[in-house]
């Protein structure tokens, strides 16, 4: 007699979880453990990145990311605000913006910040404006949708009653819809903290001094004077200590705004 | 100041091709209550959010305690301060607790006090039996107590006029009378009002004028005993039949 449904699908389960057992187990198999253990777990070296692994390079990148992130954020509302403004040339100037950053790598935006704008417009940035507005022109264009959703996303009674209370569009607009949008998109903001978190490694490219370093430059260096690749694990752990809890906070702020939002199998 | 609070002459309204308001006249005296009933569709609605200008009137004149709102000089914001507006769907803040519900435009519209603006937020929720309240979110009170509290943040602007766009029409029915309480209670104190409303009972025992409105004209109007209590227009009876006695009539439309 054939399976029934409930039985063939019970059998289908366990012949996944086999396979997977077996792919784990020849991954295993043909991994040079010693190699490994070499190559990531030199203990010597990390020792040696401390603490400035910490007290440099992950500080600066905490710095970058918030400099960048405020940036990103007040300009996106900007943009946002445009991309809703009853003006058309606005939106146009909105709509170019966001198309043209979404569209390009962040590095090269990095780039022509570094090496570009210093040349045409004979002005020089110091690190820390060229990191801010580097990460928040490519951020403000993400952000500017997300703004945007949000404060669409706001009900349109809102408005009304703030209007019908004498409010004008603006202050109506500063006082009741922005505020609400922003706890609307709190949840997708935060993510897009985690990816300029990520960003935030680009700054290589600029010339940096030993104290500026972030975290991926400061693992390179340090690769390049280590005998393993040691340095590259113990960053990317640290990128994990500040990417992971804001995963979690993104998560929790989703369910305590009832997000619809539930995880697809 | 005169004796007319609000006065609507010639007023045409419509969304695209739909004409929503043919040619409307309406005048309300001072201190009176003017209810408007109808079927859905006839315009009452846009009738009331055109006296606040939330919907721009195509063509007509509206004129509120002697300002006209139509004319395009006018500083509509200002005028609008004067004019309550209670909604169907509530519409309270939802970021903000009751208390600064009624005294966020207070503040940053008439630019009162937080000391004032607060002791008239706190009269005007006592007003609606809600004083216990002020710390809650909107999202804790039930649908009856939210409208309570929208007409008493629209009081604490001392409005010379009140606008009701149906405002139990979203409630529960056992939270209808809190709010028809209040809204009885504001009529005896002699407040202006301008209800859209489906309930006759209502509109019978409180209104000084009765409108009913078909097809976004005015088809009769005159005191509430008269109107639903001996109509004289063949829609309006049709209408009130429906009303006031659903489970006696076949479908509206036969065809």
């Amino acid at each position: 007699m054939a399976l029934s449904k409930r039985k063939r699908a019970e059998y289908f389960r366990y012949s996944q979880y086999t396979l997977l057992v077996v792919i784990a187990v020849v991954i295993a198999f043909l991994a040079d453990w010693e190699q490994i253990r070499t190559a990531f777990f030199n203990f010597k070296t990390m020792g040696d990145m401390f603490p400035n692994v910490i007290t440099i390079a992950l500080k600066n990148t905490l710095i970058y990311t918030a400099l960048g992130f405020a940036f990103g954020l007040a300009l996106g509302l900007v943009l946002a605000l445009m991309k809703l403004s009853s003006i058309a040339p606005y939106r146009w100037i909105a709509t170019i913006y966001i198309e043209f950053f979404r569209g390009i790598p962040a590095l090269l935006v990095f780039i022509g910040l570094a090496f570009g704008v210093p040349l045409a417009f004979q002005i020089q940035f110091d690190i820390y404006s060229t990191v801010m507005l580097a990460l928040g022109i490519v951020g403000a264009a993400y952000m500017a949708e997300t703004i945007r959703a949000g404060i669409q996303a706001v009900p349109k009674g809102q408005v009304e009653a703030a209007r019908s209370l004498g409010m004008s569009q603006g202050r109506a607009m500063i006082t009741i819809v922005i505020p609400q949008a922003f706890r609307i998109i709190l949840p997708p903001l935060t993510n897009e903290l985690i990816l300029l978190t990520k960003d935030s490694s680009l700054i290589y490219i600029i010339g940096l001094a030993r104290d500026q370093y972030e975290l991926t430059k400061f693992g390179r260096e340090t690769l390049s004077r280590s005998p393993s690749l040691t340095p590259i694990l113990v960053v990317g752990l640290c990128y994990l200590i500040i990417t992971l809890p804001l995963g979690y906070l993104s998560r929790y702020l989703e369910r305590r705004s009832g997000g619809k939002k539930v995880s697809v199998l | 100041m005169s004796e007319i609070s609000v006065e609507i002459t010639g007023l045409k309204k419509s969304f695209g091709s739909l004409d929503v308001l043919k040619g409307i006249d309406v005048t309300v005296n001072r201190g009176d209550v003017v209810c408007i009933i109808g079927p859905s569709g006839s315009g009452k609605s846009t009738l009331l959010r055109c006296v606040n200008l939330l919907e721009e009137p195509n063509d007509g004149k509206i004129v509120v305690n002697g300002v006209e709102l139509t004319d395009p000089d006018v500083d509509i914001d200002l005028a609008r301060t004067k004019i309550g507006m209670v909604f169907q769907s509530f519409n309270l803040f939802s970021h903000l607790n009751v208390l600064a519900n009624l005294t966020v435009a207070q503040r940053k519209v008439l630019k009162r006090g937080e000391k004032e603006a607060q002791e008239i937020a706190l009269r005007n929720l006592d007003r609606v039996g809600l004083k216990e309240k002020a710390n809650s979110m909107p999202a804790q009170l039930s649908g009856g107590q939210q409208q309570r509290v929208a007409i008493a943040r629209a009081l604490s602007m001392d409005p010379d006029v009140m606008l009701f766009d149906e405002p139990t029409s979203a409630l529960d029915p056992e939270l209808v009378g809190d709010v028809l309480g209040v809204m009885r209670q504001l009529a005896d104190e002699g407040m202006t009002m301008l209800v859209v409303t489906h309930e006759m009972q209502f509109a019978r025992e409180v209104a000084d004028k009765v409108i009913f409105m078909d097809g976004g004209y005015i088809v009769e109007e005159g005191p509430a005993a008269e109107v639903i209590g001996n109509p004289q227009e063949e829609r309006t009876q049709e209408f009130l039949a429906r009303v006031l006695d659903p489970t006696h009539h076949g479908p509206s439309d036969p065809a």
